[in-house]
């Protein structure tokens, strides 16, 4: 019920390397264009930042683990721009036809960037399902971890936290529900809650009694004790 | 399943990224859906304007104003918004608080979630497979990387940023720093303590 990039709690990927506080945003200046290119794309409006996540998260097991974070970035959005028909397999092929498209009208101009960045893109709505769940009490998340509507599809539960016991943290009010968003499913916001768990309910060897993880959790994916 | 075929578009351009990536931009230029001076712009913005130095100076002004401290940690994004540090991947604010009790740290299992107004782009580390699999599994050890140890009476929290929640620490002002202007505390601010993996530079 998995993907790679539910990678929280996995073992043997090494020890994580700092860099200095001063290094170069990119590494390479390719990183920075993918960066920029991700972002100038999603502004035709054509998706919505769950629908890229779960491109990412689509990716064959075998091109997530080869690529670098960047690759994943423009390899997703490659097959997103060819399965939301913005693009053509053909333009990958032939290098595309220069007519305008019908989109055009929509690409992100460099006198709107700041103006775009500034105005971020919130995902809290008015809270119309009523909260279940208040700070202090105790919940279990749903198992298996998997998205409910739709098979294989979008889900924010990582599997380390499944069906564990935790205890609610805070409500963030009503957010967007990405199971939904990612599949063209609508907004269906719902409550976000901030869920505390011990760290021995996660992992056989916890480093220290007292310490916690702490997860960002739908309503939908909390069963009350 | 949803289009999870094995035939994937990307496999079509250049497979070296630096190519691959200058494909997709050729293409998506000739028929005017990206403008190549936007991308500039889009750049320029996380190298030079957006960065740690934003999160910095809400430390500061934290360890400098107590009003202004239990404003932000009860509702950091409007107190953000105030200072012009509302934006892309930062709408929804949290700032957690490190004290001789607990210790904050922060990370996105699933992707790379992270406060691009008061950070930027996170650093590669950030986005590493071995930081995302480990940090809330034994965060101690990641910490020990960073040359951090944490003694046994503080608990470590790990926010793993599931959702659109962004967070922020607001580590613990260093010793041999009273007196010192705002101006001057920003420079003691790392990105890291501002993630949890390191601490603030202490004055010298």
């Amino acid at each position: 019920m998995t993907r790679v990039h539910d990678m929280g709690g996995r073992f043997g990927d090494g020890p994580v390397r700092p860099e200095a506080e001063d290094a170069p945003v990119f590494a390479e200046k390719w990183q920075g264009r993918a960066l920029a290119v991700t972002l100038a794309a999603g502004s035709l409006g054509q998706w919505n930042l769950d629908v890229t996540r779960h491109a990412r998260e689509r990716l064959s097991p075998k091109d997530s683990v080869r690529f670098s974070y960047y690759e994943r970035w423009i390899s997703a959005l490659a097959d997103l721009l060819v399965e939301k028909g913005v693009l053509s397999t053909q333009d990958y092929s032939d290098g595309g036809t220069a007519e305008p498209h019908p989109l055009s009208s929509r690409a992100l101009k460099a006198e709107s960037v700041a103006a775009v960045l500034a105005k971020g893109g919130p995902t809290e709505r008015p809270l119309t399902v009523p909260a279940r769940f208040e700070a202090g009490q105790r919940v279990r998340t749903v198992r298996p971890t998997a998205n409910r509507l739709v098979d294989g599809g979008h889900t924010r539960l990582p599997s380390y936290a499944s069906g564990a016991v935790g205890r609610i943290v805070r409500l963030h009010g009503a957010h967007v529900f990405p199971d939904s968003n990612a599949h063209g499913l609508g907004e269906a916001p719902e409550p976000l809650y901030a869920v505390a768990f011990a760290a021995s309910e996660l992992w056989a060897q916890p480093e220290h009694p007292n310490d916690e993880v702490v997860l960002d959790l739908w309503q939908s994916y909390l069963e009350p004790i | 399943m949803p289009h999870d075929d094995h035939d994937h578009p990307h496999a079509l351009l250049p497979p070296e990224p630096a190519l691959r990536v200058k494909a997709l931009e050729t293409i998506l230029t000739r028929k005017g859906l990206v403008d190549p001076a936007a991308l500039d712009e889009l750049i320029d913005a996380y190298q030079n304007k957006i960065g740690p130095q934003n999160g910095a100076r809400v430390v500061a002004k934290a360890w400098s104003d107590e009003q202004f401290k239990k404003d932000l940690l009860e509702d950091a994004t409007s107190v953000v918004t105030d200072l012009g540090f509302y934006g892309r991947q930062g709408e929804h604010m949290v700032v957690v608080e490190n004290t001789p009790e607990q210790h904050n740290m922060v990370v996105c299992t699933l992707c790379s979630c992270y406060p691009w107004p008061l950070l930027g782009i996170p650093p590669g580390w950030y986005k590493s497979d071995a930081y995302r699999a480990r940090a809330v599994r034994e965060p101690r050890k990641v910490l020990a990387e960073f040359g951090v140890t944490l003694p046994p009476e503080t608990a470590v929290r790990v926010w793993d940023s599931t959702a659109e929640i962004r967070y922020l620490v607001l580590p613990m002002r260093p010793e041999g720093s009273e007196g010192l202007s705002e101006d001057d505390l920003v420079a003691l601010v790392t990105r890291d303590s501002m993630i949890g993996t390191g601490l603030p530079k202490v004055p010298t």
